[in-house]
C-alpha cells in the first residue's frame, strides 16, 4: 500500500488555524503513507499536477486530500487522479476547512481534530476498491411545472432549442401573477402587452405540450429518467373543440356572476362557466362544479350547451385524466403567494372597507380589471388621499424576516399610477427605499418629483377617523422629522410581501428537494448554483426560489433552461457508484430488505435471494444497515471502510 | 494409536455434555474412533492427569462454557497447552452464552442478588491449620477465545447432533478447515427454515407479540406473525429446530461471519420493519420487547462490541 | 491535577442535510466546540447500530447521528428507518450503562448551519458533565 496524502493550506483558510506542517509530518509517520505533503492550493492546476506527478514517481496507489468540503472538490480530485491512470475511487477527501479550521478557534484542538480525521481517512482509503461510474442515457424531453413568466420563458427557450417540453400549470390558464399586473416598474410597460405574446407563442409552439388545469401527482426515477404522473383536472369542456368565443358565458342561466372571481381577488364575481381573463391561454372556458346548477341539482336548462350546439364542446361527464410522461429534466417555476395581511390585524384589512392589498390595487388600476381601470373606493368615489404602507409582513421578526425585494418598487409604481388616475395626495410609509436595479433609483426620483409624499417610518397603527369622517387615520413615526404623524386617508394600500406557496412543502417533497429556513425552494449553492437543486436534473427558477422581480425571474428561467439543456445535450449522465449490492452466496432469502427500499430496487429472485437493481438503487444504504446477516454491501460505503474511519478517529496509530 | 480427545466444561449448564451423549448410537462410533482422555462429567480422569500429559498430545479438546472464574481460566490454558486443536464447543464458549448475561452486573452485584444478607462466599479460609480456597469470581464473563487461542467454533445452545457429527467428521478427515472457522453454514437460518416461503416479500409489522401472548400458527413464518424471531440474523445449521417446535429462534447459533455484533444487527432488522414513522408509536410497538439486552444479546453479550454493562 | 476532560464525539452525518448544514456553518464561520469527528454517510438510514456500538467500544464519549427532518429525507424514508432503530438502540444502550445524553439523534436540514452549533455545543456540555465513558481509572475486561 502506497498512500499519498496532501494537506491543503487553502491560503490561510486552513493554514491560519491548523498547523499544516505538523499535520503533514504526522501523516508521514502513519503506516502505509509513502508521500505526505502540504501545499497552498491543492485544487489549483499545480496542486493537481503535484498529485499526478507523485502517482507516477512514487507509484502511489491511494490518494487522500485534506482540504475543503468534498461537496466542492471531490470531483476535481477524482478527475485529477483518473488522469494519472489511477482509478478515481482510490481517492478520499477529508474536510479540514468547513468542518474544522472555519469553525474552531483553538488552534491546538483544531490541529488535533485534523490529525484524527486524516488518520481515519488513511485507514479507510486502504480498503477502497476500483469502481466505475455507470452511464445511463438521458431522455430528451423536459417538464416545466408552473406557467407563470418563469415557466413560460424556460419552456420557450428549450422548445426553441428543439426539445419537447411539457408545460404543466394548475390554473386554467398560464400567465401566473404577472398576468394580474398592470404596468411594471421601472419602465411602466404594460405587463399584459409583454406577456401575452409569450403566452401565444407557447400555445402555438410545436414543441410545447401545454397542460393547464393540471397538476403533477407523482415523480419517480432519477436524473435523465424521471417518470411523472400528471393529473389533468376536468374542465367539463373539451379543449380541442372550444374556440373561446365565450357565447356560453353570455348564455349561462346566471344573469350575473355569484362566485367570487379568483383572478380579480374577489373584487368582482363570475359565473359558474367562466374564463379567467379574456387573453387566457388556452382560450378555453372552465365550468366550476361547485357553482354550476347542473352539477348541484342536475336540473339546469343548459343554455350553454344550446349555444355551443355546432361545436358541442361542453361535456358534463368529463373525467380527470392521468398522464404518464418520461422526462430527462424538470424545471420548477411554481411562483409565490402574497403575504396574508390578516395576520397583522391592526392594519384593518377586512375590518375597514377601504384597506386593500397591493395586488388588489393592481387589479383596480388594470384596464381589464373589475373597475375598468378606475381607482375607486368601495362606494365608487375617487379617493382624495391614499396611504401606501411598505414592508407588510416582511423584515419583521413576527412574520417574515426577509425583505421581499419588489415591494418598494411596486409601491412607487402604485403611487405613481394612483396619483395619475385620481390626482390624490399619496403618502408612502417606508422603512428604507430599496431601488437597486437598472433605472430603479431614477424611477424613485421621478415619483418623488411628481409630488408623492414619503414618510420614513413603518406604519404603526390604523384606526377610523373620529366624529363621523369616514377616513382612516394612519399613524407612524416619521424618523426623519422625529415626530409622530397621523395622516387621514380615504384608502390604504398594504404592500404585502412575497411568500412561498401554501403547499410548497408538499410540492417540494414530490420532487425530493429541500427548502431554506424561509420556506422557499433550496438552491444547490447561493452564488454558483442558484437554479440547481440537490436533486440532479431538477432545477428551480423564479419566485419559488426566493422573492424577485420580473427581470431577475426571466434571467433565472434562462439559467434553468440552460442547465436543463446542458444536461440533456450531454446525452448521458454518470451515476456515482455508491449503490448497494447483495452478496448472493451469503443471502439467506429472509426478505428483511425488500420492504425497506423506497425505490423498489430490491426484488426477490426465483433462486430465493434478494437482488438489487443497480439502476434503481440510489445508494442510501438503508438495506445495508438492516440486513441482519451482513449480506448486503454498499460500494464506497462498505462496513469495513466505515469501521476503519471510526477506529482511525478513536485509536492512535 | 487412536487420536486423543478431551471434553471440558467451564461456565455452562451441562447441555453440551448432553449433546455429546445425544449422538446416541454414533457415540459408539466416536468411542471407537478416539480415545477420550479427559471428560469430568463422564470419566474419572483428574486435573493432574492432564498436567502430566505431554504438550500437544491431545488431538482435540472440546471446551464448552464461558470463562467466568479463575479455575476455568486455568483449565482452559492447561488444555490449550496439551492440545493440537481446541474447539469452542457451544455458544457459551464461542460467544459467552447465557452465563454472559451476568455482564449486566458484576461480582459484587451478583453476590448481593444471590446471597442477599446471607453468607457470601469467601475466597480463602483457614480451618484447623488447613487452607481452603475458592476460585476467583471475575466481574466479567468472557468467551473462550479471549483467554486462549481457539481453532474452531461449534455454535449452538447446544450444538445439534448433526453439527457435532459433521464437525467431528471434518476434524477427523483429511483436510482441516481454515483455522478460526465456525463449523456451521455461513448463511442466516431463513435459508433452512421450512416456513421461509410464507414470509411476505414486503413485511412490515404493526405489533410485536411475546410467545406467551399467542398460539402461533404452525405453518406461517413466525416473524410475520409478530413474534421476535431472530432467524434472519442467526447462523443456519440447526435446521430450524425451534421453529419446527413452533417457537421463534432466539439466536443460539450466533451471527454469520460478516457481522461484528449479533445484537446490533438483529435489532436493526427488527426495528427497521416496524410499520410506523412516529416516534411515540414506534416506542409503543417496542414495549413488546421489554428487555432488549436479554433478547438480542441472550447468547452473545461477552463477545458483543461493548462486552459488558458499564457499572456506575 | 488531571487535564480537563474533553469529550470526543463521533458524529454520523447524512450527506444531504446534516453534512451540508455543517458545511454551511463553516462558510458562515459559525464557531462551535471542536469535539466532534464527522463520519459521512449518504443517509442516516445507513447508520448501522454496529457503528454506534463500535464507536462507544473504541472510546467515544458520545455518538451523534444527524439526518434530514421527517418528510425531507433525500431518499424518502431513510431517516424514518434510522429513527425506528434508534428508539430500540437507545434502550439497549441504557441497559449497557451508557447514559441517555451520550447517544443522540438530531434532524438538521441543509439550511440549518446555526443548529449544528447549538446541537454540538449542547451535547458537548452534557457529555462533559458526565465524564469519560470509560473512566481512566477503571480498565474493564471489555
Amino acid at each position: 500500500m502506497r498512500i499519498g496524502i496532501y494537506i491543503c493550506h487553502c491560503g490561510t483558510n486552513i493554514a491560519g488555524t491548523i498547523d499544516v506542517q505538523a499535520l503533514a509530518s504526522y501523516c508521514g509517520s502513519l503506516p502505509g503513507v509513502a508521500v505526505a505533503r502540504e501545499y497552498k492550493y491543492m485544487c489549483s492546476d499545480p496542486g493537481q499536477e503535484l498529485i499526478r506527478q507523485d502517482i507516477r514517481d512514487h507509484k502511489l496507489d491511494r490518494i487522500v486530500v485534506a482540504a475543503c468540503s468534498p461537496h466542492l472538490h471531490d470531483k476535481t480530485f477524482r478527475n485529477a487522479v483518473a488522469l494519472a491512470d489511477l482509478n478515481p475511487y482510490y481517492f478520499h477527501m477529508v474536510n479540514l476547512r468547513e468542518h474544522d479550521s472555519w469553525v474552531h478557534v483553538d488552534k491546538l484542538a483544531a490541529t488535533e481534530k485534523a490529525m484524527d480525521l486524516v488518520r481515519a481517512a488513511v485507514r479507510r482509503v486502504k480498503w477502497h476498491v476500483p469502481l466505475e461510474r455507470r452511464q445511463v442515457p438521458i431522455h430528451s424531453e423536459v417538464l416545466v411545472v408552473g406557467g407563470g413568466i418563469a415557466g413560460i420563458d424556460a419552456a420557450l427557450t428549450m422548445a426553441n432549442a428543439g426539445k419537447h417540453v411539457y408545460l404543466v400549470e394548475r390554473e386554467p390558464t398560464i400567465g401566473g401573477h404577472m398576468a394580474q399586473f398592470d404596468k411594471t416598474f421601472p419602465t411602466l410597460d404594460c405587463a399584459a402587452c409583454i406577456l401575452t405574446p409569450k403566452m401565444t407563442a407557447v400555445k402555438g409552439h410545436k414543441n410545447i405540450t401545454l397542460w393547464t388545469y393540471s397538476e403533477v401527482q407523482q415523480v419517480e426515477g432519477y436524473v435523465g429518467n424521471y417518470e411523472v404522473k400528471v393529473r389533468r383536472k376536468p374542465r367539463y369542456v373539451i379543449e380541442g373543440l372550444c374556440v373561446g368565443c365565450m357565447e356560453c358565458i353570455q348564455a349561462c342561466v346566471f344573469k350575473q356572476g355569484k362566485t367570487l372571481d379568483e383572478f380579480n381577488l374577489g373584487l368582482s364575481k363570475r359565473k359558474p362557466i367562466y374564463i379567467p381573463f379574456p387573453q387566457a391561454v388556452p382560450p378555453v372556458v372552465v365550468i366550476d362544479p361547485e357553482a354550476c346548477i347542473e352539477f348541484k341539482s342536475g336540473k339546469c336548462k343548459k343554455t350553454c350547451v344550446e349555444v355551443c350546439a355546432e361545436r358541442n364542446a361542453i361535456d358534463f361527464k368529463q373525467q380527470e385524466e392521468i398522464k404518464d410522461i418520461r422526462v430527462g429534466a424538470i424545471i420548477l417555476a411554481t411562483g409565490f403567494d402574497v403575504f396574508d395581511v390578516t395576520r397583522i390585524p391592526y392594519y384593518g384589512y377586512g375590518l375597514y372597507p377601504n384597506v386593500y392589498t397591493s395586488l388588489e390595487i393592481e387589479r383596480l388600476v388594470n384596464a381589464s380589471g373589475p373597475t375598468g381601470g378606475e381607482v375607486v373606493l368601495r362606494d365608487g368615489r375617487k379617493p382624495q388621499t391614499v396611504g401606501i404602507a411598505h414592508c407588510i409582513g416582511s423584515r419583521d421578526a413576527n412574520t417574515n424576516k426577509y425583505c421581499s425585494r419588489v415591494c418598494c418598487m411596486y409601491s412607487l409604481k402604485l403611487a405613481h399610477l394612483i396619483k395619475e388616475k385620481t390626482g390624490a395626495e399619496v403618502y408612502n410609509f417606508y422603512i428604507d427605499m430599496r431601488a437597486p436595479g437598472k433605472a430603479f433609483e431614477e424611477f424613485y426620483n421621478h415619483v418623488a418629483e411628481e409630488g408623492v409624499n414619503f414618510i420614513r417610518g413603518k406604519l404603526a397603527d390604523v384606526y377610523p377617523e373620529g366624529n363621523g369622517g369616514g377616513r382612516l387615520i394612519l399613524k407612524a413615526e416619521d424618523t426623519l422629522l422625529g415626530m409622530i404623524r397621523k395622516i387621514p386617508v380615504d384608502m390604504l394600500v398594504l404592500s404585502a410581501g412575497l411568500e412561498p406557496r401554501a403547499d410548497s412543502n408538499e410540492v417540494r417533497r414530490l420532487f425530493n428537494i429541500g427548502c431554506s429556513g424561509d420556506g422557499f425552494f433550496l438552491e444547490r449553492h447561493p452564488k454558483l448554483a442558484p437554479v440547481n437543486t440537490f436533486a440532479d436534473g431538477i432545477y428551480i427558477a423564479g419566485c419559488c426560489q426566493g422573492p424577485k422581480d420580473i427581470p431577475d425571474t426571466v434571467a433565472q428561467s434562462g439559467a434553468a433552461a440552460a442547465q436543463a439543456l446542458a444536461l440533456i445535450d450531454a446525452g448521458v449522465v454518470e451515476l456515482e457508484p455508491n449503490t448497494a449490492y447483495v452478496v448472493a452466496e451469503a443471502c439467506s432469502g429472509c426478505k428483511t430488505c425488500i420492504a425497506l427500499c423506497p425505490y423498489s430496487a430490491i426484488s426477490f429472485t426465483d433462486e430465493k435471494k434478494a437482488c438489487i437493481n443497480e439502476v434503481l438503487c440510489k445508494g442510501c444504504g438503508t438495506c445495508v444497515a438492516a440486513c441482519p446477516s451482513g449480506s448486503i454491501r454498499q460500494n464506497l460505503f462498505e462496513d469495513q471502510e466505515i469501521f476503519e474511519e471510526i477506529e482511525g478517529i478513536l485509536t492512535y496509530a | 494409536m487412536k487420536p486423543k480427545v478431551a471434553f471440558y466444561w467451564c461456565a455452562s449448564c451441562g447441555g453440551c455434555e448432553e449433546a455429546v451423549v445425544d449422538l446416541d448410537e454414533k457415540i459408539l462410533d466416536v468411542a471407537n474412533a478416539v480415545d477420550i482422555v479427559f471428560w469430568p462429567v463422564a470419566l474419572d480422569f483428574k486435573e493432574h492427569d492432564v498436567e502430566r500429559m505431554p504438550d500437544g498430545s491431545i488431538l482435540a479438546s472440546f471446551i464448552n462454557g464461558a470463562i467466568r472464574n479463575s479455575d476455568q481460566l486455568k483449565m482452559a490454558k492447561l488444555l490449550r497447552a496439551k492440545s493440537q486443536v481446541v474447539v469452542a464447543f457451544g455458544v457459551c464458549a464461542q460467544l459467552g452464552g447465557i452465563p454472559g448475561l451476568a455482564n449486566l452486573s458484576d461480582a459484587k452485584g451478583i453476590f448481593a442478588e444471590v446471597f442477599g444478607d446471607g453468607v457470601a462466599p469467601v475466597r480463602f479460609h483457614k480451618e484447623n491449620g488447613h487452607s481452603l480456597s475458592l476460585p476467583e469470581f471475575f466481574d466479567t464473563v468472557v468467551a473462550l477465545d479471549r483467554v486462549i487461542d481457539v481453532d474452531y467454533y461449534l455454535p449452538g445452545c447446544p450444538p445439534t447432533p448433526k453439527i457435532i457429527g459433521d464437525a467431528l467428521g471434518a476434524l477427523l478427515g483429511s483436510e482441516l478447515p481454515p483455522k478460526g472457522t465456525v463449523l456451521a453454514p455461513d448463511q442466516a437460518l431463513c435459508e433452512q427454515c421450512p416456513r421461509k416461503d410464507t414470509r411476505p416479500e414486503k413485511l412490515l409489522l404493526k405489533e410485536f407479540k411475546r410467545v406467551h401472548q399467542v398460539v402461533a400458527d404452525q405453518q406461517t413464518c413466525l416473524l410475520a406473525q409478530g413474534l421476535a424471531c431472530l432467524g434472519p440474523g442467526t447462523r443456519a445449521g440447526c435446521e430450524a429446530m425451534c421453529i419446527r417446535g413452533n417457537m421463534p429462534c432466539t439466536g443460539c447459533f450466533g451471527p454469520t461471519s460478516r457481522v461484528r455484533d449479533f445484537g446490533a444487527k438483529a435489532l436493526s432488522a427488527l426495528a427497521s420493519v416496524i410499520d410506523s414513522n412516529d416516534e411515540a408509536e414506534i416506542a409503543r410497538v417496542l414495549e413488546a420487547l421489554p428487555d432488549p439486552a436479554g433478547t438480542f444479546y441472550r447468547y452473545s453479550l461477552p463477545s458483543s462490541l461493548l462486552g459488558r454493562r458499564r457499572m456506575e | 491535577m488531571p487535564e480537563a476532560f474533553e469529550p470526543k464525539i463521533v458524529a454520523f452525518f447524512c450527506n444531504w442535510c446534516t453534512y451540508l448544514a455543517a458545511d454551511l456553518a463553516g462558510t458562515s464561520r459559525i464557531k462551535y466546540a471542536p469535539n466532534t469527528r464527522v463520519v459521512r454517510v449518504m443517509c442516516s438510514g445507513r447508520v448501522d447500530p454496529q457503528f454506534v456500538l463500535d464507536a462507544f467500544a473504541k472510546g467515544a464519549d458520545g455518538v451523534l447521528i444527524g439526518g434530514c427532518h421527517p418528510g425531507d429525507c433525500h431518499y424518502q424514508e431513510g431517516n424514518y428507518k434510522a429513527l425506528r432503530r434508534f428508539v430500540l438502540l437507545k434502550r439497549l444502550v441504557r441497559q449497557m450503562g451508557i447514559e441517555e445524553e451520550r447517544l443522540r439523534l438530531e434532524w438538521i436540514s441543509a439550511a440549518e448551519g446555526e443548529r449544528v452549533k447549538t446541537v454540538v455545543n449542547d451535547m458537548v456540555e452534557k457529555v462533559r458533565a458526565l465524564g469519560p465513558r470509560v473512566p481512566a481509572s477503571r480498565k474493564e475486561a471489555a
